[in-house]
């Protein structure tokens, strides 16, 4: 290493003097803009912790002079949100169900609330457009097992279908081969008879033998003509709309085993305001009656 | 010295068996015996060793020259590229599971949880990490002008921490995990690591303290700032207790909101001390290197280096904006993420302005565009982290899609570029070839990977701020507008998009891996021959 200073012939700039395997280094000045820059970000953060929650003590924090929290902004935004609604929410329990669809400031209000409560909460077994899914009944169509007036449908939604609340609407398709109630031919037979309401069956031996069964074991809940019983929840079977499928294997499965799902109460879950909500915005969908 | 590294062997090989006999879950017993086998592996490569009577080479050569340890480098060049290749590809299939979720095979071994860590640790730490040990033995040597210290050492260094990855990979997908993004091995493979660690440190001080230059090369100062951080962030955020010493799973020492801060305190300075300082450390040497030109200011080296260190550390909390963490934390951790926006800055002045007077080098040699364009990504990742730790811009972004555009530009920008330029050139240097195989091939590489990078960071600034306008979006009546499957369905075509660009960036690995090979079989492309840009320490006969 030489004293004498050695300069770097394109830049005319000076070098350290150091070598490493080759590369050496320059002493060009830090650039101006960049150390100016880099000033500014250490003033604005002083600056924000003024003015800012930003140093812990002992067993509290510098909490700054705009006061300043999260958890008070969030509670403000929560405030404003629900003031903003207040009204309308108010408005939509005091009115009747069947009466909102006059108002149509609050109809409107009711269906945009609807459609997003039904997003969060009835979109995962609904689907998001409420086409259903096979042991989740499609909601835009005018078949409706336990009625689609908007009193009746706001009465399932608030205390849901075989659910644990008391006043939950109940109705039991029995397992008729686990419980011994029919044997294997007898539910072939009146499977056959099912399917025969809404297509053509071959086999019309077992569709003869099949209604014999049928009046016996299921008309009591189904109805004499197969129409269903909206009072026990029990489906129309002579339509071409299906719960769980429209396969003999399934129909054959429904009778065998039963079938007792379970739509969940929601009045301990949503407000009232949010239930009447959901019940217009369901009723909307185009089956309404 | 050979006889106490065999001591070692039989201890683990006891440990080993003892692990897989005691196990009290089947993926102990596996890993235990994985264990012994590489023992008993590492036992017989020293037995043999022995036997071929090969003594711990001397530290200069007959000329007078340092004697430098290649061997272990070119074994680094072969896991780093098998890594770089093995961690694109499982990249590659989770961007298609996210695009058609029927890829899962609705397997728990090929479901997208088990890989996406395996993902994120075959690029950051079996790629990233080779390519970190390897560069740093070997800048550590030429600019201490010294032979690498240890015999037998860094060897451990090496496989110890190819063990460590089988061990990690193999336990994710078996579900190993201790579910803490970036540190998901189990206690007794953080164990294992930590051991390695400890011997990486002590080999590469004790190659600064043989060194024959009298100041240390500002490399070298990075490089040591993410081992010993690397160290320290290991150890704190997997302090756990063991349910079993036999078993697999374990629980971590903190709970909480203190769990979350230490595993971000941790996950942000794994960003910033693995894939920032570590790989400034081979900016530093590779750049001035390939274009042969004085690093541009030792001052702003020092200051950026110091400032980076000091500011780093506090960053973390902006992962947890608008969490349970206090507001004065994630006020701290916003701020001194914005003081870092200058002094991160500061490497890439360095890096670029290196070129004044070599700029024309651009144009003639694309090693040197790789590299030149890492630099340009790293400048614009770390502008965009300080943006995003913002608080009111971090209302958008956290939780998005942005997020991942954010990381991947970093990632494959600037982490894989910087690699990639490294590995063009060690590999004429380290396989004693006057230049690549081919050029061509690299310029075909840096297209196709550049649009790959494009279409996969803008596929994701496009899809981050759809997804966080469409969260946040109220109508009139102050309802949400969207349900969150409605944004799931948004995603989808930029799903494909990033797909394709991971595909793209892969394609280009495969390009750079055939160029390598031929380079160290010694081809010349025919096309090419006398038109190849030299290895200039090819002449120096080294």
């Amino acid at each position: 290493m030489s004293k004498e200073v050695e300069k770097d012939d394109v830049t005319g700039t000076e070098t350290t003097g150091h070598e490493w395997d080759g590369i050496k280094e320059l002493d060009t000045p830090m650039p101006r803009w960049w150390l100016w820059t880099m000033y500014g970000t250490i003033i604005w953060s002083i600056g924000y912790w003024i003015v800012m929650p930003a140093w812990p003590l002992v067993s509290s924090y510098t909490e700054g002079f705009l006061g300043y929290s999260s958890r008070g902004a969030l509670e403000q935004e929560l405030e404003e949100a629900n003031e903003a609604q207040a009204g309308d929410r108010a408005a939509l329990v005091t009115t009747e169900l069947e009466d909102i669809k006059n108002n149509d400031q609050l109809y409107q209000f009711a269906l945009r609330g609807g459609k997003s409560a039904f997003a969060v909460n009835c979109s995962q077994c609904h689907g998001s457009g409420a086409a259903g899914a096979p042991g989740f009944p499609n909601l835009n169509d005018d078949d409706w097992l336990w009625g689609g007036s908007v009193d009746q449908i706001y009465e399932t939604i608030k205390y849901g279908i075989r659910s644990d609340h008391d006043d939950t609407r109940i109705g039991e398709m029995p397992a008729f081969l686990t419980n011994e109630m029919l044997d294997r031919s007898q539910i072939n037979d009146v499977t056959e008879y099912v399917l025969s309401l809404s297509d053509t069956r071959e086999d019309k031996e077992a569709v003869a033998r099949g209604e014999v069964v049928f009046q016996e074991n299921c008309a009591s809940c189904h109805g004499e003509n197969a129409k269903g019983n909206r009072e026990f929840g029990a489906p129309n079977l002579t339509d071409a709309i299906w719960f769980y499928g429209k396969d003999k294997d399934v129909i054959l499965r429904t009778i065998s085993r039963g079938r007792n799902n379970v739509m969940p109460a929601w009045v301990d879950r949503l407000d009232d305001a949010t239930i009447r909500q959901l019940a217009l915005y369901v009723h909307s969908l185009g089956g309404g009656e | 010295m050979n006889l106490l590294w065999l001591a070692f062997t039989i201890v683990g090989v006891l440990t080993g068996v003892l692990l897989s006999a005691k196990a009290v879950d089947p993926n102990m017993m596996l890993h235990g015996m994985m264990f012994t086998l590489a023992s008993i592996l590492s036992a017989f490569a020293l037995i043999a060793r022995h036997y071929r009577n090969a003594s711990a080479p001397s530290l200069a050569s007959e000329n007078g020259s340092v004697n430098y340890n290649t061997e272990i480098l070119k074994a680094g060049v072969i896991a780093s590229a098998f890594w770089g290749i093995a961690g694109f590809a499982v990249g590659l299939v989770i961007a298609l599971q996210l695009a058609f979720p029927a890829l899962n095979f609705d397997l728990p071994w090929t479901n997208f949880g088990r890989l996406r860590p395996l993902h994120t640790s075959a690029v950051i730490f079996a790629f990233g990490g080779n390519i970190l040990i390897m560069t740093s033995f070997h800048v550590v040597q030429r600019t201490c002008r010294a032979r690498l210290a240890g015999d037998i050492a860094p060897w451990f260094v090496f496989w110890g921490y190819q063990l460590f990855i089988v061990l990690a990979a193999t336990g994710y997908l078996l579900g190993v995990t201790q579910s803490k993004e970036y540190a998901e091995p189990e206690w007794y493979v953080d164990i294992w690591l930590t051991l390695v660690w400890v011997v990486y440190l002590l080999v590469f001080l004790a190659t600064l303290w043989r060194r024959q230059e009298k100041h240390i090369y500002v490399a070298n100062w990075f490089y040591l700032a993410f081992i010993v951080t690397i160290a320290m962030l290991h150890v704190v955020n997997n302090l756990s207790v063991p349910v079993s010493f036999a078993g697999v799973k374990s629980y971590s020492l903190f709970a909480g909101v203190q769990s979350a801060l230490t595993q971000w305190w941790y996950g942000h300075n794994a960003v910033g001390f693995f894939l920032t300082a570590g790989f400034l450390g081979i900016m530093y040497y590779y750049i001035p290197k390939r274009v042969n030109r004085p690093v541009y200011s030792y001052r702003l080296s020092i200051i950026h280096f110091w400032s980076l260190i000091f500011l780093y550390i506090w960053a973390g909390p902006h992962h947890l904006h608008y969490t349970a963490l206090p507001d004065w934390a994630q006020t701290l951790g916003m701020t001194f993420s914005v003081m870092l926006w200058m002094p991160s800055w500061g490497g890439m002045i360095n890096g670029l302005m290196t070129l004044s007077g070599a700029w024309d080098k651009l144009r003639t040699d694309p090693v040197v565009r790789f590299l030149v364009t890492s630099v340009a990504f790293y400048g614009m990742s770390t502008f965009e982290g300080p943006l995003m730790s913002i608080k009111a811009v971090n209302a958008l972004s956290h939780y998005t899609d942005w997020t991942i555009g954010h990381v991947h530009s970093g990632a494959l920008g600037w982490v894989a570029y910087i690699s990639f330029g490294a590995l063009y050139f060690m590999v004429p240097v380290l396989w004693k070839r006057k230049s690549l195989y081919s050029d061509a091939l690299v310029n075909l590489h840096f297209w196709i990977s550049t649009v790959g990078i494009l279409l996969y960071i803008t596929a994701m600034w496009v899809s981050g701020i759809l997804q966080g306008l469409m969260w946040r979006a109220y109508d009139a009546f102050g309802f949400l507008e969207y349900s969150f499957s409605e944004t799931v369905e948004a995603m989808h075509p930029f799903y494909v998009i990033r797909a394709l660009g991971g595909l793209l960036f892969l394609i280009g690995a495969l390009i750079m891996i055939y160029n390598l090979w031929r380079t160290a079989r010694g081809d010349v492309r025919e096309k090419e021959a006398g038109k190849l840009v030299p290895n200039l320490e090819y002449a120096g006969a080294r």
